[in-house]
């Protein structure tokens, strides 16, 4: 029976050089491992690969030099340790995030229970190409989230408490964007330079400044053949329902207006920017009303 | 605002980030909890970092005021052991 490396290349296993041989493509979500799934994989590795494993670009982990005779039971027995296939090809890849505010103090969103709902909901869909999704936990952007046909980025909106106040100077100083100034009684905002980047908030000693978690997407980004940056194309969302329902959108604007074979950043520059937004804000706001 | 009861002094401008921070830590381990300290500090990065990172320890942050030569004075109350 003839081979079919496209099956094989859907499920993760990357044609070698070596004839016969498959770098195995494993699932992962926002870049995290258990140590059990290490151990699985260090065995899998030892009896079937050459005892060792390619970490990727985007947080994955590649198996090298599987066999194609061992394929199956290869995927069975990582299957039994907790260990799944990747994907490669036309759909969603896997999803990455910084450790974000579970673990890191910038960190304005809990960005891995997000990556696993994304990666819950969309992770292997078929699309025109390849779809990449990353979660940046805020705009240190450690996870660079432009680089992603979808990023999405933790930030705060901002109000000052001025009860709490005690002017001691301290945030007007942490904004790296000149956004708050100080005088003798008040602080005052400039919301037009506000990055939302949480960093007054994080900085009070006293608590005088209240940050409500928010989502700053960016969208058509690529870092391949063709090198583009994200663009922010909507104000940043309050909730993660609005977030999925930008998704959603987003996702539904690829399938129906691309080219096959063209990717998501070639699909929204033929179709305009302007275009591309006011389809995300009518889908969005019908996805809200239905 | 009420001035502070000063204990200690220590200055972080002759150092850059991160040491800034650590040379500051420093400082605040050798204080008893509860007592006061000055800390000099530079304009820039510094400013934007060391108060954050402080009370990111715990620390208390009380005050910071500009100099007026581009260096700030950090009043903080130790917070723990
Ligand atoms: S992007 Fe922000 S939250 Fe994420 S690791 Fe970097 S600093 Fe931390
Ligand atoms: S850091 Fe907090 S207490 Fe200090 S001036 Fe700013 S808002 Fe007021
Ligand atoms: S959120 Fe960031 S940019 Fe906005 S005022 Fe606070 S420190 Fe400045």
């Amino acid at each position: 029976m003839a081979v079919d490396y496209k099956a094989l290349k859907d499920g993760g296993f990357m044609r070698q050089t070596q004839k016969n041989h498959f770098s195995l493509r494993l699932k992962a979500i926002g870049g995290n491992f258990t140590a059990e799934q290490l151990s699985t994989i260090a065995e899998i590795s030892k009896t079937f690969g050459c005892g060792q494993v390619h970490l990727t670009s985007r947080q994955g982990i590649e198996i090298p030099f599987i066999k194609l005779d061992d394929v199956d039971k290869v995927k069975a027995e990582l299957e039994a340790g907790g260990v799944y296939t990747g994907v490669c090809g036309p759909r969603v890849r896997t999803v990455t995030a910084c450790q974000g505010a579970e673990i890191c103090p910038s960190g304005c969103i809990d960005t891995y229970p997000l990556a696993l709902e994304i990666s819950d909901r969309y992770f292997g869909r078929e699309l025109p190409h390849k779809f990449k999704f990353g979660v940046t936990g805020c705009m240190n952007n450690c996870l660079k989230a432009e680089e992603n046909d979808l990023g999405i980025k933790g930030g705060y909106t901002i109000e000052w408490i001025k009860e709490a106040c005690t002017l001691c100077g301290v945030c007007a100083k942490a904004c790296r964007e000149g956004a708050i100034a100080q005088t003798e009684s008040e602080i005052l905002l400039d919301e037009t330079k506000c990055s939302n980047c949480g960093r007054c908030v994080k900085s009070c000693p006293f608590d005088a400044w209240r940050g409500e978690p928010g989502y700053i997407l960016s969208f058509g980004g690529t870092f391949g053949n063709l090198i583009a940056k994200g663009e922010p194309v909507l104000p940043i969302l309050r909730d993660k329902d609005a977030l999925f329902r930008a998704a959603d959108a987003a996702l539904a604007f690829f399938d129906k207006y691309a080219k096959p074979g063209e990717r998501f950043r070639v699909t929204i520059e033929r179709a305009g920017w302007e275009a591309f937004r006011q389809t995300l804000e009518t889908e969005m706001e019908a996805a809200y009303n239905g | 605002m009420a001035d502070f009861q000063i204990d200690a002094e220590a200055d972080i401008t002759d150092v850059v980030c991160p040491v800034t921070f650590v040379k500051a830590k420093v400082a605040l381990e050798e204080l008893e909890d509860g007592q006061i300290i000055s800390i000099r500090i530079n304009d820039g990065e510094p400013v934007q970092n060391v108060p954050r990172s402080l009370k990111e320890e715990g620390h208390q942050i009380l005050k910071l005021s500009a100099n007026g030569d581009e260096t700030y004075n950090l009043i903080v109350r130790k917070v723990g052991e």
